[in-house]
Formats: structure tokens, C-alpha cells, sequence
């Protein structure tokens, strides 16, 4: 009889990475699929060369040896689709191989693999390229362009390190005019042109240039988070902060900001919050430091988007989030039970016990009554005395 | 004890200021010599850098003379004597082959994107325009910033009208940077979509250079008309 | 046997690979990640800093028996400041192009550490000779390590070598190669692919030494 010697933890929940990884693939399909729909042509071979680029360098850099992770937990997946749907779908193809590449390496492989990681990689993947290639990932093309499915978006098909070709030519030719390539959020800051807020949510109407259908990955994001393989704390505290700070701004001066709802369904920042923003290994686990990390970052966004040169900021706000991560999980460790901020001031109780997570526990036991914590006194009160 | 042991090692002070003396004076004899030696190459060179900027801007000129504006409205010759009043503008006048006024160049700053702007622009007096303009320095993205030398829309805001007010105290219209395609007047700039900051720095620079400088020089444009 | 020629080599190569003052020393890394945008700007920075580097370390070498140890940094510093003056002037004369580009950098080669290191550490106990062979394979390498840098920052930047341009007319710069980013980039990625020879070579020895 063999005995294994481990430390604890020794019980386990059934979900292993892979699992959570899967499901958050899966609820990201039906944005894809209307991403292509949207896009045609140039936006699936945009998914699919970005995505096997991360996946190859994944693999490399698993060989390599030094990594944690497989490439079987999809998590190269995930950062390979959002990258696709954080990029414009006319991006050239080899930079979308480019930003693949570097998502892994530099954003993930360099640290350690799944788990280590500091920063989203599919963002750093988007900071690199966005500083890099700074006039094509400006170039968005508008959605519903006739005969999208049987040809390319011209400046997809850029030769690799060549420049992608200018698309003026080709919108005039498909009657539009070249203004038709400019985002919402690029039209507000630079023109002062202000999109109805309902049809951003849908981007259904017009040849919109957007990105993926906010609505659908809000309806996605709420299935994963009534799932459990997303904390909605997160999203919640991002679009709060960020609809907050907007609403403010807008009471102030309705003239020079637009309606807080034009700044919530424009843009990443409901793709941000729902899918990158909620990354594990970058987020803070503590409930308490979840509602900082979003609030930080809605508020970044929306300064980022009004007071900078920049007419999307949700990318950086995220990194700046994801930076701050440990340091919001260190200042919002939860007060272990018998410790509270009361009893820091009175007299020092000693024998804390900490509460088990019921995310920790089997099944079963997890089922079981667990007693309420009280919010100000952690003593149980003495029993009244009845005789 | 110890005091012995170590009075041998301490430099005297004499012996400190002798060898930090005799060495200040090796080496300002070396800058000494460096500097008389490279000063004429050195003159040279600034010399031939702010002809070939001048030169870019009025195409027509084939010689330039450097001139000081100074607030009261006098017009001096640098290196001509006279002594420059405080808040003196320098600019520069070209002159074509045969020693007539070709044009008017002088150097505008606005804050860009990254860092300031500064621009070397061209005044036309006779048509009373803004001819062309050039870069001298900024830290503007390449690619996005940089357009503003090459962008076609944006250079046809050239020539710029910058005609005097009827009291020759201002411009009779602000030079304005306008978002792309709203140009109506002949005194806006069309702003390059995506590079709207730097094209409203180049305007900016434009619009404060000027209404600094030619409220000065129109006065004293005969003075200038032919080279001295 | 003769010792001074294999010496004399030593002392050369000691600043070119063993003690490479930009991947291994990792000094001076100011100029270092803000000139190397182009391989000339790193070619020029490299041969200013070479030259003050020989020359200051000479003459200090030369007056190291004069100097007194109290005033040593000062007097350094002195030296350094004149020969960064006469470079200076020498670049505004070769070229104010090239002077623009290098901006101040130029007059900051002053407190660059290779250059008050190599005199503390090496002109001040050591002949003049020996003392500037020592100081110009410093500098070589230095050069050497600001050219890795600028010829590839050069080639993704703008697509260009040394000015001639490799990919033809359409091609597109990696505009954060040259921003300051990009010089983090490369420089990581050199310090990596070192990191990954010696590694290697460690290996190997380690192999070698089993197998024995």
C-alpha cells in the first residue's frame, strides 16, 4: 500500500481549468458567429489566423519546457478570439499573426504560462500592436458591406511587412464615403458625431463601423456569470463605475460629453468587462477587491476616453487594472473571523479561525447551513439568561 | 598611534588646489582649442541648416537675411549693430536671384500631441499668405502625427490667407484649425482626420506666430522689398 | 614566454564580450535604450563614447600618480566634462543633423557609468597604455551593443539599414520599435538570447564534464 504525502488542500471542486476554459469558449461562439455575419470573409480568416497563432506559440513555448499549462486548456483559445474581436476585422492578417505571437510570449510565456501571467494577454497582444501599427488598427471597415462573403477586405490581405492597402478606394467603390470607416467613439471625439446608443447595442442598423454586437456578448457574459464561471462582481462594478462617471459628466455638461449610454455600449467596453477584465489569474479574488479593480477601471475608461488623445480607452484602463491587481487584493483582504476593524481598537481577541469557503467544500457539505456572518459583531451574543 | 599611521596619507592642501589648478588649466586649454578650431564649421553648418529650411519653404529664394522684430515695431538686421530690444521676433527674409523679396520665413510653436510642434512657415506679403510651411521638430507619432507633411488634403490649406485687420494691430481672421471637411473660409485649416491635434497645432503655430509678427513687419515692408 | 601580447588582447577583449558593458555590465543604459533608433545615431553615440572614453582614461591613467585620492571623483569628472565638451564640438561641426538627433545625450555621456567606472575602476591603477587598449575595447563593445540594438530597431522602425532601405516602398514601420517601447523590446530580447547561449554553454559543460 502506497501512502501519498500532500498538503492541503485535499478536498476539490469538480471544475478544473479546462472545464471553466471550455465554457467560456463555448459562450463566446454565437459572438463569433455574428461577428462573421457581420463582417464576412476577412473577419472569420481574422478569428482563425490570430487564434493559430497564439495556439502555435503556445505550443512552442510549452515544448520549451518551464511553462505551466497545456495547450489543451483552451486558454490560448480564449486569448485568441478575443484578441480577433478586439482588433478591427480589415486588420491585416499578419499583423493579427504578430499580435498572436506576442500575446503569448510576451504576455503570458514570459511569465510562466497560465496562472502567472500579470497582464490579459490578449490585451498586451492588442497594446503591442496598437502601438506598433497605429494607423491600421485605426481602420475599421462598416458592417453589412455587400458581398462580404465572397471577398476579402482589401487591407486584410497585406503581404506580410507590407503596408495593407488603402481602403478609401474600396469604400468609394461600394458608394460609401470615406467617414464610413470611422468608430462611434472615433466620430464622437474627433467630429463631434454622436450615435444612438440603442442601435450601437444592436449594431444592427446602418454599416455601422463596429466592432462585435455588445448585446450578444452581454447575453453571453450573463450566461457564464449565472454559470459561475465568471464573477459578476466585476462586470457589474465596471459598467457601474463607467456608466456612473458618464452619467456625472453628462449632468455637468451635456454639451461637451455625450449620454452615459453612448459611452457604455460604444467601443471594447462591454466586450472589456464581461470577457478580459474578468480574467482570473488577473483579477483580484478578494469579493471586496473585485469592486475596486472595476470601479478603477470604469473610471480610467471613461477619463481615458474623454481627457486623452485617444478615442478608445478601455484596453489601457485594463492593464492599468490588472497592474494595480495586487495591490487591491492586499489592501482588501477580507478581516479573518474574530478580527475585525472594531477589534482593532478595543482589545486584541487572539484564536482567530477562518471561515472555510464553501467553494472549498464537497458538495454535500457545502449544501450545509453555514452560519451568517455578522457584519459588526463577530461575538456571538451570550445567551440571555432566562431564569 | 593611529593619528601617526595615517598622517602620511592625507594630501596636503596646497598639494590638492596645485594639482586640481594644474588640471583645470590642461583642460580649458583643450575646450579652448577645440572650440576655436570647430567654430567656423560649426557657424557654417547653422548657417547652411537654416538656409536649406528657409530655402524649403520659399522655393524661390536663393538667398536669405536675418531680421529681428522687435515690439515697437522696429525692423533691425542682425549682425547689422543695433542692439535687440527685449521680446524681438527673429525671421527671415529670402530673397529671388535678382535681390527682390521672395518671401518671409519665420518659426511658430503650439503644443502638439506628444511635445511642441515647431514649424518654420512661409508669409507671402504681396498676396498677403500663409505659402507653405515645414517641420523643425516634433515628437508626433510617425504615421499618425506625421501626416501633416504629406497628406494632400491637408497641405491644400496652402496657400492660407493671414491678411491684416484694418488697424494693422491683428489678423482681420484667426487662423483657425476646423474638423476635416468643414473648411469654408480661405483662413481654416481642414484638420486630417485621425491627426486632428497635430494639424491644430500646425494652425495654432501659424495663427501665433503671426499675429505677433506681422503687425511689425507690415510697416516696415519696404524696408525689406529690396536686399540690402 | 612572453606575456605582454596575449595580455595586451586580454585587455581588449575584456570590454567586447566578458565584460560587455551593455549585456553584461548593463551600464549606461540611458543612451543605450534612447539613441538606437537608427544604426547610424548608435554608430555615432558609440564612437563619441569610445573617444571619451580612450582619452579620459589616459590622461587619467597618466596623472593617476598626481591626483590626490581625496579630490579623485572630482578630477574625473573634469576630465570626462572636457573631452564630452570636445566631442560636442566636433559633432556640431561633422554634422547638426547628426547633433539633433543625438540631443543631449550627447553632453549626458558626461555621467554615463562605463566611462567614470572603467577611470575609477581600471585607468586610475593602471600604465597609460594598457589603460587606453582597456578603454577602447570598452568602447568597441559598447558600440557594439548600441549597434544590436539601433540596427534592429532600424530594420522594424523604418524598414531601413544604415539608410538604404531593405523592403522596398510599401513597406510597414513598426512604429513602436522606434519609440521607447521598442528599445526595452530589443534590449530584452538581446539580455534573453544571451541568457540562453550561456545556459547552453553551461550545459554543455556540465555534459562534458559527466561524460569525463
Amino acid at each position: 500500500m502506497s501512502i501519498e504525502i500532500r498538503s492541503a488542500p485535499h478536498i476539490k471542486g469538480a471544475r478544473t481549468v479546462e472545464i471553466i476554459m471550455r465554457h467560456v469558449v463555448w459562450s463566446l461562439m454565437p459572438v463569433c458567429a455574428f461577428y462573421i455575419f457581420q463582417y464576412g470573409l476577412s473577419a472569420l480568416a481574422s478569428l482563425v489566423v490570430v487564434t493559430g497563432s497564439c495556439l502555435a506559440t503556445e505550443r512552442y513555448f510549452v515544448r520549451q519546457g518551464g511553462q505551466s499549462g497545456d495547450i489543451s486548456d483552451f486558454s490560448a483559445v480564449i486569448t485568441g478570439i478575443l484578441l480577433a474581436l478586439s482588433i478591427p476585422p480589415g486588420f491585416p492578417l499578419w499583423m493579427g499573426a504578430v499580435a498572436g505571437g506576442v500575446a503569448i510570449a510576451l504576455g503570458k510565456a514570459l511569465f510562466g504560462g497560465i496562472g502567472y501571467n500579470v497582464f490579459n494577454p490578449a490585451l498586451v497582444g492588442r497594446a503591442f500592436v496598437q502601438a506598433a501599427f497605429p494607423t491600421a488598427i485605426a481602420t475599421y471597415t462598416p458592417s453589412f458591406m455587400p458581398g462580404r462573403f465572397y471577398e476579402f477586405i482589401p487591407s486584410s490581405m497585406a503581404l506580410p511587412l507590407m503596408q495593407p492597402e488603402s481602403i478609401t478606394e474600396w469604400l468609394t467603390l461600394k458608394h460609401f464615403d470615406a467617414l464610413a470607416g470611422a468608430t462611434p467613439l472615433a466620430k464622437w471625439k474627433f467630429d463631434g458625431v454622436l450615435a444612438n446608443a440603442d442601435e450601437l447595442l444592436t449594431s444592427l442598423s446602418g454599416h455601422m463601423a463596429v466592432g462585435p454586437s455588445p448585446l450578444l456578448i452581454l447575453i453571453c457574459g450573463i450566461y457564464l456569470a449565472s454559470r459561475r464561471f465568471m464573477d459578476w462582481r466585476i462586470p457589474l462594478a465596471i459598467l457601474g463605475s463607467a456608466g456612473l462617471t458618464a452619467w456625472l459628466l453628462f449632468a455637468l455638461n451635456p454639451d461637451r460629453f455625450p449620454n452615459p449610454f453612448f459611452m457604455l455600449f460604444s467601443g471594447g467596453l462591454i466586450l472589456g468587462a464581461m470577457y478580459m477584465a474578468t480574467d482570473m489569474a488577473t483579477s483580484p479574488v478578494t469579493p471586496k477587491g473585485m469592486w475596486v479593480y472595476g470601479a478603477l477601471i470604469g473610471l480610467l475608461t471613461v477619463i481615458i476616453r474623454y481627457y486623452s488623445g485617444l478615442p478608445e480607452g478601455v484596453m489601457y484602463a485594463i492593464l492599468l487594472g490588472n497592474a494595480a491587481t495586487p495591490l487591491i487584493e492586499k489592501i482588501t483582504q477580507p478581516t479573518p473571523f474574530g478580527k475585525s476593524v472594531l477589534a482593532a481598537f478595543g482589545r486584541q481577541r487572539k484564536g482567530a479561525s477562518y471561515p472555510l469557503h464553501p467553494g472549498y467544500i464537497s458538495r454535500e457539505d457545502a449544501g450545509a447551513v453555514t452560519p451568517r456572518k455578522r457584519i459588526l459583531f463577530d461575538k456571538p451574543k451570550k445567551p440571555r439568561q432566562e431564569s | 598611534m593611529n593619528v601617526e599611521a595615517l598622517a602620511p596619507q592625507t594630501t596636503p592642501t596646497v598639494a590638492m588646489i596645485r594639482t586640481l589648478g594644474l588640471l583645470s588649466a590642461i583642460c580649458g586649454l583643450i575646450i579652448v582649442a577645440s572650440y576655436q578650431g570647430t567654430y567656423a564649421a560649426v557657424q557654417e553648418n547653422k548657417r547652411i541648416a537654416i538656409e536649406r529650411a528657409v530655402f524649403k519653404v520659399i522655393p524661390t529664394a536663393k538667398s536669405i537675411e536675418e531680421y529681428l522684430a522687435s515690439p515697437e515695431g522696429g525692423v533691425t538686421k542682425v549682425g547689422a549693430g543695433g542692439t535687440a530690444s527685449p521680446g524681438a521676433v527673429k525671421f527671415y527674409a529670402g530673397y529671388d536671384a535678382t535681390g527682390k523679396l521672395a518671401g518671409i520665413a519665420a518659426e511658430g510653436v503650439a503644443k502638439g500631441y506628444a511635445d511642441n510642434v515647431r514649424i518654420l512657415f512661409a508669409y507671402d506679403p504681396v498676396a498677403g499668405t500663409v505659402a507653405s510651411f515645414s517641420v523643425v521638430a516634433s515628437r508626433e507619432t510617425p504615421g499618425i502625427g506625421d501626416k501633416i507633411l504629406v497628406n494632400k488634403d491637408f497641405l491644400a490649406n496652402f496657400p492660407l490667407e493671414a491678411k491684416l485687420s484694418a488697424d494693422l494691430k491683428t489678423l482681420a481672421h484667426e487662423i483657425r484649425t476646423v474638423k476635416h471637411g468643414s473648411k469654408v473660409n480661405p483662413w481654416e485649416v481642414d484638420a486630417i482626420s485621425g491627426a486632428t491635434i497635430t494639424s491644430r497645432a500646425v494652425g495654432k503655430a501659424i495663427n501665433d506666430a503671426a499675429q505677433v509678427l506681422l503687425p511689425r513687419i507690415s510697416p516696415q515692408l519696404d524696408k525689406l522689398k529690396e536686399k540690402s | 614566454m612572453s606575456q605582454s601580447p596575449p595580455r595586451t588582447w586580454d585587455e581588449f577583449m575584456e570590454g567586447i564580450w566578458r565584460q560587455n558593458p551593455v549585456f553584461v555590465m548593463v551600464l549606461g543604459m540611458c543612451p543605450t535604450l534612447a539613441v538606437t533608433v537608427s544604426g547610424v545615431n548608435a554608430l555615432s553615440m558609440g564612437v563619441a563614447t569610445t573617444f571619451v572614453l580612450v582619452f579620459s582614461c589616459g590622461l587619467i591613467s597618466l596623472l593617476r600618480k598626481l591626483i590626490p585620492k581625496e579630490v579623485r571623483i572630482a578630477t574625473y569628472i573634469v576630465i570626462i566634462a572636457t573631452f564630452v565638451t570636445v566631442v560636442d564640438y566636433v559633432i556640431q561641426a561633422v554634422s547638426l543633423a547628426l547633433y539633433d538627433a543625438l540631443g543631449a545625450f550627447i553632453q549626458l555621456i558626461v555621467v554615463n557609468c562605463i566611462i567614470l567606472g572603467r577611470a575609477e575602476a581600471h585607468a586610475s591603477k593602471t600604465p597609460p597604455g594598457v589603460a587606453m587598449i582597456n578603454a577602447l575595447g570598452m568602447g568597441v563593445g559598447f558600440t557594439i551593443g548600441l549597434l544590436a540594438l539601433g540596427t534592429v530597431r532600424e530594420i522594424f522602425g523604418a524598414g531601413t539599414l544604415f539608410g538604404v532601405a531593405l523592403f522596398g516602398e510599401s513597406f510597414q514601420p513598426w512604429v513602436v520599435m522606434v519609440l521607447p517601447p521598442g528599445g526595452f523590446f530589443v534590449l530584452g530580447s538581446w539580455l534573453l538570447f544571451f541568457a540562453a547561449l550561456e545556459r547552453r554553454k553551461q550545459r554543455k559543460l556540465a555534459e562534458a564534464t559527466q561524460n569525463a
